[in-house]
């Protein structure tokens, strides 16, 4: 019971500075100093969402959809190359620059070369995402794999461990935190990596969405689709969080430990 | 034949000789240690004595078989506790059964008993980071103890029953007239040198009456004397860049009369002689 009350406490401030923010946003429209095309006021920003939820929601599956899949190529993409690389040095030296270099090219430069080759389906969103949500997710695994102490393998060898019982018991667990960190950009990046690519060229998903409505000029339902991405992304970022302290009981243990 | 013996022992790191020409043997039953300040190489002698570096000369004998750079033979307790932060303690104590390919259930089985023996009772299912200094270097103990087990299974199918009798009796090995010690050797790094003072002292009495029940033929390093007079049987001193043995010292009383060794006029004589000769080198 504590420990929430204290956790409600820190946020306050967080929640008073955007409470604030709205409030002067709605004093600037209200006050005319601003014309309402160019910038809806919050209460026609929330109208806007309603009225169009279903449409929305629709939308929103769709860009889900993408992120999902693309998010889990992601992982499972990263978990390979990481391990592949911190096995085999050869393939860290040779791939690990390639790696930096993908991560130097604007994603929005990439995107209408995925659609012109892949068409306007779903397959040039999902790549892209994978593009995006690879690199953060590898990082993390790398330099977790790379943080276990060279004495804990150690160990492991002398109670006769072979490779890959030191990767089970030792690396893997201790790259966890690690890949969790980078899961959570990744989660975040997932959603707009196929937003994005949905600009475009598509035939539905916000990133759809927010083309039309830009088209005819539609500022409030913008907005709406904007929130609506914000909204998404935070609680993708808090189902990471969940699942970290499903994976690892131990540290989340030790979170409760310390606010004692 | 001894059982742990280091043949003429050099190693070098980036050809730089870190220890030179060491000679030392570890009989049934025993327990050493290796005395020496830090720098005189302890910890890359037992880098070698547990096969996890290769020596530029000489050779390591377990039993007369040489295990020169072979890891896994000898049971190997490093100078921090390295309990793994995402096993719980019983999992941790039983990753030597676990690698040597028993089930976990299994492997919780068998290290369950010991707890007691080893007063980490009521421990099993915590992590080891709400576990106190002292209470982690018993559990990395035991997790050594149990790897000795293992090992000595390894090694010699006759001796396969030294596991069940343990289990059965907890650590207290029945005098049955078999060959009540293992046939492996456990090497401790430093394994009380983060405990404060009290702590230790406490340690080193629970030290002494486990080592009694579970016959561990032992080297431990340290470097200090107090400890090394009152747990060890003999004391090597191990001094010098490149590190080398100058001296060997036999400690006459009998282990399970040391209570309070450590008051003794006999321990201060010990203990003067070990300062004089660590002086008489500086």
């Amino acid at each position: 019971m504590k420990e929430r009350s204290e956790n409600i406490t820190r946020k306050v401030p967080a929640l008073a500075a955007l409470a604030l923010i709205v409030a002067i946003w709605e004093l600037v429209c209200v006050s005319g100093a601003v014309p309402s095309y160019m910038l809806p006021s919050p209460i026609d920003v929330v109208r806007a969402f309603a009225d169009d939820f279903p449409n929305l929601m629709h939308h929103a599956a769709t860009t889900l959809q993408e992120a999902a899949w693309g998010l889990l190529a992601g992982i499972g993409l990263a978990l390979i190359m990481a391990t592949l690389m911190d096995r085999f040095l050869i393939l860290d030296q040779a791939l690990y620059p390639l790696m930096i270099i993908t991560q130097t090219i604007p994603t929005i430069a990439i995107a209408p070369l995925l659609v012109l080759w892949m068409g306007f389906g779903m397959a040039p969103k999902i790549t892209l995402v994978v593009i995006t949500t690879f690199f953060p997710i590898a990082v993390g695994l790398l330099d977790g794999y790379r943080s276990v102490d060279p004495d804990a393998v150690n160990l492991m060898r002398a109670m006769g461990a072979n490779r890959r019982q030191i990767f089970r018991h030792v690396k893997f667990p201790a790259a966890l935190d690690h890949f969790f960190s980078g899961l959570k950009i990744s989660a975040s990046y997932a959603v707009v990596g196929a937003v994005i690519s949905e600009w475009l060229g598509g035939f539905e998903g916000l990133g759809v969405y927010m083309t039309r409505v830009k088209k005819a000029y539609a500022f409030d339902k913008m907005f709406a689709v904007i929130f609506l991405i914000v909204i998404i992304s935070l609680l993708l970022m808090e189902l990471v969080n969940l699942l970290r302290d499903l994976a690892m009981p131990w540290a989340a243990k030790q979170a409760d430990g310390s606010t004692k | 034949m001894s059982l742990l013996e280091a043949r003429h022992v050099t190693m070098e790191y980036d050809h730089r000789t870190i220890i030179q020409d060491i000679c030392i043997h570890l009989e049934e039953g025993e327990l050493i240690s290796l005395l020496g300040l830090s720098g005189s190489g302890k910890t890359t002698l037992f880098h070698v004595l547990s096969g996890l570096a290769l020596p530029k000369e000489g050779q390591v004998l377990l039993n007369g078989r040489d295990i020169t750079g072979k890891p896994g033979s000898v049971s190997y307790m490093l100078q921090k506790d390295l309990l793994l932060p995402h096993k719980k303690v019983i999992d941790n104590v039983s990753l030597p059964l676990i690698l040597n390919g028993m089930s976990r259930a299994d492997a919780r089985k068998k290290a369950d008993p010991l707890f007691a023996e080893f007063g980490l009772e009521g421990c099993q299912e915590q992590y080891p980071s709400s576990l106190s200094g002292g209470m982690r270097q018993r559990a990395a103990f035991l997790r050594t103890y149990l790897c000795a087990i293992v090992q000595t299974e390894g090694t010699s199918a006759s001796e396969s029953s030294a596991l069940k009798r343990t289990s059965r009796s907890g650590a207290r090995q029945e005098a049955d007239g078999q060959d009540r010690v293992m046939r492996t050797a456990a090497l401790l790094d430093e394994p009380f040198s983060a405990l404060d003072t009290i702590t230790k002292d406490q340690i080193h009495t629970w030290y002494l009456d486990v080592m009694q029940k579970i016959d561990l033929s032992t080297i431990f390093i340290t470097h200090d004397i107090d400890e090394a007079i009152l747990l060890s049987d003999r004391i090597y001193l191990m001094t010098g860049t490149p590190g080398k043995i100058t001296h060997e010292l036999h400690i006459n009383p009998v282990r399970s009369l040391r209570k309070e060794f450590n008051l003794t006029q006999e321990f201060l004589e010990y203990k003067r002689r070990i300062i004089s000769i660590l002086s008489g080198l500086h």
